[in-house]
């Protein structure tokens, strides 16, 4: 399992960008954490979720 | 008349106490986007005694902007950075900024953004937050980041909250009221949203980094 904002989801093995593209996130609008490290935009491709990490996806809506 | 820099430090001092008073006036906070959350981010920590500000926004102000915003109806038409330099120089004459009126852009951010200890990000566009937010956690990792998202509406002022998530980037807002949805921006909630910012900023300094 892997943790995202605090829910418990199925994905270890899947990487970041095949998790995002099953959601409604707008990968313009967001910054994702793992295990308290931001991940490079460049890099949702390639990295690859592991059983018990913990994301942490922050999506932007606008105003300010 | 304006009073002497001393003068002015020892009121300070007497209110935060003399070591902290040191520590905001030490620092350097860059506030990226100057609407209604930078232009409260930047008064509320320039009145704190905060000792360097640096400014960024490419717009002007607009008569749209004013009932929100730090600005005069004198003021419309000119760069903000300038006009908020001004009302800010006005309550706090010993502030030293930089200004710069420009887009932040990938490229720019670390050119603009290396000499400030915490950075509030202010912009408008989901997509600028979220670049702006990218960009400092990748290559400014010594930074502080205090960004907003949500606090559009006529929405609860409880709802507005400031969540650590990262060791050092901090997010304040409801996370889902958006400006393009409903009613647009309402002064006193966006105020709150900055003050959520800026309460963050000085308490990093204080060293206290728990919400």
């Amino acid at each position: 399992m892997v943790k995202v904002n605090g829910k418990n989801v199925d994905i270890a093995g899947k990487t970041l960008s095949a998790y995002l593209a099953t959601t409604n996130y707008d990968c313009k609008r967001i910054a994702v954490e793992r295990n308290g490290d931001i991940i490079p935009r460049t890099q949702y491709e390639e990295t690859i979720l592991a059983e018990g990490d913990v994301i942490e996806v922050v999506s932007f809506v606008g105003g300010g | 008349m304006v009073p002497e820099q001393n003068a002015l430090l020892e009121a300070l001092q007497q209110r935060h106490g003399r070591e902290l008073q040191e520590r905001f006036t030490a620092a350097t906070v860059a506030i990226c986007g100057l609407g209604g959350l930078g232009s409260h981010i930047a008064t509320a920590l320039a009145r704190a005694g905060i000792g360097r500000l640096i400014l960024i926004d490419f717009d002007q102000v607009d008569i749209t902007n004013l009932h929100r915003q730090q600005y005069k109806v004198t003021q419309i038409g000119r760069c903000k950075t300038e006009a908020l330099a001004e009302n800010l120089l006005e309550m706090a004459p010993y502030l030293e900024l930089e200004l710069h009126c420009i887009r932040i852009t990938e490229e720019n951010v670390e050119e603009l953004l290396q000499r400030a200890d915490i950075i509030c990000e202010a912009l408008d566009e989901p997509e600028a937050k979220a670049m702006l937010t990218n960009r400092v956690l990748e290559k400014l990792p010594g930074k502080y980041l205090i960004a907003a998202s949500g606090m559009a509406g006529m929405g609860s002022v409880n709802a507005i909250q400031t969540r650590r998530i990262t060791e050092r980037f901090y997010l304040c807002g409801d996370g889902t009221s958006d400006v393009s949805e409903g009613m647009g921006l309402v002064a006193p909630r966006v105020m709150l949203c900055a003050a959520h910012q800026a309460h963050t900023a000085l308490r990093i300094l204080a060293k206290e980094y728990e919400v």
